[in-house]
């Protein structure tokens, strides 16, 4: 598979980025210093490429119906400019992948946001399933013409305010609206994927340039800071926290049973996950907070007084707590918060605690030495 | 980027840098690495007393993107170790060549295969 350039790679090159293959896409994995990128989020505002994230489109008469087959939340609570967070399910109820779901403002239809790679997949499986249904919806992938940039942090909003033409203020936490940046046409959400308040931008990929320059002077933020930030607010990853092959997880076990609606009469996935709810699954994700300095990472097994009860599948060290932080599966006769385990770490027993995964909220920051 | 390099200390191809002082060496590791590495937040380092070969592993810095050995540009017996990188390793990062460094040894080996800094600038 050859490796996607988004179209601001140029830009972000001239700009001193280092880069990284990330699902099949080489995108920016740091500017400055994690750090420094990883501050400007949680203090003020920061701006990320995230282009390599596929746009699916889906109209037609029929386009709820597949939507409310295919996802596992329940799309006709969605009014024009609203999004929900979802999960996409195999027949088993292992997670493919998860989403997020926009039924556009201005008009029919829906976008929904598969992960890095998941585009052409998942284009397919709405169109096998919409044949095999009947169902009457026009499907596009828009991928690669769609450009798409995260703004977030506490200033974020009063940042998109100064270079949008409309107002965006009033936008609701998972609102959409359409306003011009520069004379582009984008459609603005009030969505992300740092645990701070701000927007997810879609534009056309050929107008790239002119939104990331309207931004000029916000802290650019790469793949690094991405992935610390959505680490310290217990968000997961698509591929690493739960991945159809190496790491096969239902939402009940990845804790995403809060989007999964099973008052819907049929989603694809819930006949196993309706078993499963009923015998109580028997692994789940939890948070973990390590009580030594020593980054656990993905795959570092975890035991309580010798015996294994589980793994890691992220770990980094909480920029914003001073302390490592990790997410990973444990049998559930241990994923009670304050439950004392250890990780193995290349070899040596280092302690840790089960904690809420929102670590922001569940840990208390600590001013880290400088 | 322009990497500072500097002129009076000797090189390995493994981006560690000795300071070749009168009864000891001094180590660490240079700043093509430190911003390879990016963000430093842990370093593990061997005990006073330790000896290590020539290109032995004697220890490694971690960063929030990844994991990195450092390796032994001289044999020789651990007489220092940096314990301010153990409390501070951002310190590598900021100073790589003066408060950064890692440890120091009794040389027991030969010096001829280090990198001059013309040499090592080259392979970068």
């Amino acid at each position: 598979m050859s490796l996607h350039t988004p179209p601001l790679a140029t830009v972000h090159r001239g700009a001193g980025a280092d880069f990284t293959d990330f699902g099949g896409w080489e995108m920016p994995v740091s500017f400055d210093s994690i750090r420094t990128e990883h501050t400007a989020v949680r203090e003020s505002v920061g701006i990320f490429d995230v282009s390599h994230m596929s746009e699916i489109v889906v109209s037609g008469p029929d386009a709820t119906e597949l939507m409310n087959l295919l996802t596992t939340n329940d799309v006709r609570s969605l009014a024009p400019g609203d999004a929900q967070y979802s999960c996409i399910l195999a027949e088993t109820g292992t997670i493919l992948d998860d989403t997020v779901v926009y039924r556009y403002p201005e008009r029919d239809g829906y976008l929904f946001v598969p992960n890095a790679g998941h585009g052409k997949q998942m284009a397919d499986r709405w169109s096998t399933y919409a044949r095999k249904r009947g169902l009457t919806v026009s499907i596009h992938d828009r991928t690669d013409d769609t450009g798409l940039v995260a703004v977030q942090g506490p200033a974020a909003i009063e940042t998109v305010e100064s270079v949008a033409a409309g107002s965006i203020a009033a936008l609701s936490r998972f609102g959409a609206t359409r306003t011009d940046i520069d004379g582009v046409d984008c459609l603005v959400a009030r969505t992300g994927y740092t645990g701070e308040d701000g927007v997810e931008i879609f534009f056309p990929a050929e107008e790239s340039t002119t939104v990331w320059n309207a931004f000029d002077g916000v802290q650019p933020c790469g793949l690094g800071a991405r992935n610390t930030l959505r680490l310290e607010a217990g968000l997961l990853l698509s591929g690493q926290d739960f991945d159809p092959d190496d790491e096969p997880r239902t939402p009940l076990e990845a804790g995403l049973g809060f989007v999964v609606d099973f008052s819907k009469p049929e989603f694809v996935g819930r006949e196993a996950l309706r078993d499963l709810e009923h015998e109580g699954v028997d692994e789940q994700l939890v948070g973990i907070r390590v009580d030594e300095r020593a980054i656990v990472r993905s795959g570092y097994e975890i035991f309580q007084d010798g015996d294994s009860i589980g793994h890691a599948t992220s770990g980094t060290m909480s920029p914003t707590l001073g302390c490592p932080i990790a997410l990973g599966y444990l049998d559930t006769a241990y994923a009670e918060a304050g439950t004392s385990l250890e990780v193995d770490v290349r070899g040596r027993a280092v302690d840790a605690t089960v904690v809420d995964q929102r670590f922001l909220e569940s840990l208390e920051t600590t001013e880290e030495t400088k | 980027m322009n990497f500072q390099i500097p002129d009076e200390l000797q090189y390995a191809a493994s981006h560690e840098w000795v300071d070749r002082r009168d009864e000891v060496v001094r180590i660490g590791i240079t700043d093509f690495a430190q911003d390879e590495l990016g963000d430093i937040v842990f370093v593990e380092l061997p005990a006073e007393g330790d000896t290590v070969d020539r290109d032995e592993a004697f220890g490694l810095v971690e960063s929030i993107k990844a994991i990195s050995d450092v390796y032994a540009p001289v044999a020789g017996t651990v007489v220092e170790i940096n314990t301010a990188v153990r409390e501070q390793p951002e310190l590598i990062n900021e100073h790589p060549f003066e408060d950064g460094w890692l440890i120091e040894l009794e040389p027991t080996g030969e010096f001829d295969h280090l990198l001059e800094p013309a040499e090592y600038r080259a392979q970068l």
